[in-house]
């Protein structure tokens, strides 16, 4: 199993929720997040002071999927949150030691 | 005495907009400062409405107008409001004197209460009351005496302040700077982003104090009458160029037109026509208002190059602005105007703003070396509203309270 995490813009979460649904993930959790990378922040003015804000709002998914799907799910996530300009985002995967499901105890793979 | 129906009726009306001023401020205050300081500021300001109310009733009211003493201060006849029914030395009122009272009440109130904008973030709540006590004594009651009663001597000598540029503006604008030097720069300003937490609540709350100021303005005519209607008209139109006023000189200076500068515009505005209002002309109510949104986006910008924490601008946007409006009658008052007019004014500001700077200076000196007035270094950083007060202002999530459902 891996765990599969993605940065992407808060705008295109509908775009890759629904791929991933084609796909055949029908389960993830999404945390709102900040960050910045090559895309930089902007400035923000109060009162004639002026603050620079690096952080730029983003949204972290994370999905556990079987080790055969999980290089698929990579690519459906990156077609589907492409939008061309800096600040897109970034996916990696990373393998999994365990997973339980809570209701009922199933474990391993039984469990995604 | 003649009383009025309907002049009672506005100015008791009138009382309450100015109360609802005060609440008012705590939004437009809270919104500006870090969330994990709102609450602060907003029982600050409820407190002040508390403390200021009953010293005011016990004492400050009849320091303010009682029967006067060598044009400094007034006597203690209607120290806890007593003798009710007894005319005020010196006006010839067509409203009940507890109407009065009542009216001039909020306006302490709400001078107070400005002073909790320059000690924002890092001010502790206890201390603030005491201070909020004795100050309302020693620096509002004397001056709303010299330029409010028939004797001061300010009032004497012809200055024209209508609804408080100097008793409540330049009064809070200089108290407020002695307050700020006092209690020291916030830890980490101006390098740290401090930005508002909550703009919403800073445009509601200029919405509230815009709606409260006719009944400051024009309740002021202390009638309901031609003179209020003007107070008012002047008062609405110098709110809207000074809001404009304040767009057009920050999209200049910085290249942006902002929702908080357009919030403060107004209230400058607002500030500068204070004690004009009874006594210019529309046309020149334009002028004021515009004066004020300019002063204070130049005023904002001098407190940053000087560096001094006033945290929210009292100095700026009341201070500032009300000096100018108070002086800008020598110019445009219809009636009167000139040199000497313009000297009287002048002195006003001057005496004003040395009285409240100097003994503000001083008790916020003694009360901040006895018990302390700045809250210690851990609860600046953890934030006020835990520290002080045991509370969060917001819970959006689930994960602090337990719930079952």
């Amino acid at each position: 199993m891996r765990l599969v995490t993605a940065i992407i813009k808060p705008f295109k979460l509908d775009d890759v929720k629904t791929a991933l649904e084609t796909f055949g993930v029908h389960g993830l959790t999404v945390s709102e997040v900040n960050g910045y990378g090559r895309q930089k922040g902007h400035t923000e003015v109060y009162r004639g002071a002026e603050y620079t804000v690096d952080f730029v709002p983003k949204v972290r998914l994370d999905v556990v999927v079987a080790d055969d799907d999980a290089a698929d799910v990579v690519d459906v996530i990156v077609k589907s949150a492409a939008t061309g300009q800096i600040g897109d985002g970034k996916v990696w995967s990373t393998p999994v030691d365990e997973l339980v499901r809570v209701r009922t105890g199933e474990r391993g793979p039984d469990a995604l | 005495m003649h009383v009025d129906a309907g002049d009672t009726a506005w100015v008791l009306g009138s009382a309450a907009l100015v109360l609802f001023m005060t609440p008012g401020l705590a939004l437009f205050y809270g919104g500006m400062v870090r969330s994990k300081n709102v609450l602060a500021m907003m029982v600050q300001n409820l407190g002040a409405i508390a403390v200021v109310s009953v010293v005011w009733a016990l004492l400050a009211y009849t320091l303010a107008f009682g029967p006067d003493a060598g044009g400094f201060i007034g006597g203690l006849r209607f120290a806890g409001l007593g003798h009710p029914a007894a005319a005020l030395p010196g006006m010839n009122l067509h409203v009940p004197p507890l109407a009065f009272a009542a009216f001039q009440m909020m306006f302490a109130v709400i001078t107070c209460a400005l002073l909790t904008g320059a000690g924002a973030d890092r001010m502790r709540f206890g201390p603030f009351l005491v201070f909020a006590a004795v100050w309302t004594v020693v620096v509002y009651a004397p001056v709303a005496h010299w330029v409010f009663s028939p004797h001061g001597w300010l009032f004497r000598r012809g200055v024209l302040d209508f609804a408080g540029g100097n008793v409540v503006e330049v009064d809070s604008g200089a108290s407020a700077l002695a307050l700020a030097l006092v209690l020291g720069r916030r830890r980490g300003w101006p390098r740290e982003v401090m930005a508002p937490h909550s703009l919403p609540l800073t445009v509601i709350g200029a919405g509230i104090l815009w709606f409260g100021w006719f009944g400051f303005n024009a309740g002021s005519a202390l009638g309901a009458n031609a003179l209020a209607a003007k107070a008012l008209v002047d008062t609405q139109l110098a709110a809207c160029t000074g809001l404009l006023g304040w767009l057009v000189m920050e999209r200049l200076r910085t290249g942006h037109a902002t929702t908080l500068g357009a919030a403060s515009g107004a209230v400058a505005g607002l500030v500068a026509i204070t004690p004009a209002c009874g006594f210019v002309d529309p046309w020149a109510a334009l002028v004021i208002g515009a004066l004020g949104g300019v002063t204070g986006v130049l005023a904002v910008a001098l407190k940053n190059r000087l560096r001094y924490d006033d945290s929210l601008d009292v100095v700026g946007v009341h201070g500032a602005c009300g000096a100018v409006g108070t002086v800008s009658i020598g110019v445009l008052a219809s009636q009167g105007a000139g040199v000497h007019l313009l000297g009287v004014q002048a002195l006003a500001v001057l005496a004003t703003a040395a009285w409240a700077f100097g003994l503000t200076w001083l008790l916020a000196t003694l009360i901040h070396r006895t018990v302390g007035l700045r809250a210690s270094a851990e609860a600046e950083v953890e934030g006020l509203d835990t520290a002080i007060h045991a509370e969060s202002a917001y819970d959006f999530g689930n994960v602090r309270a337990g719930r079952l459902g």
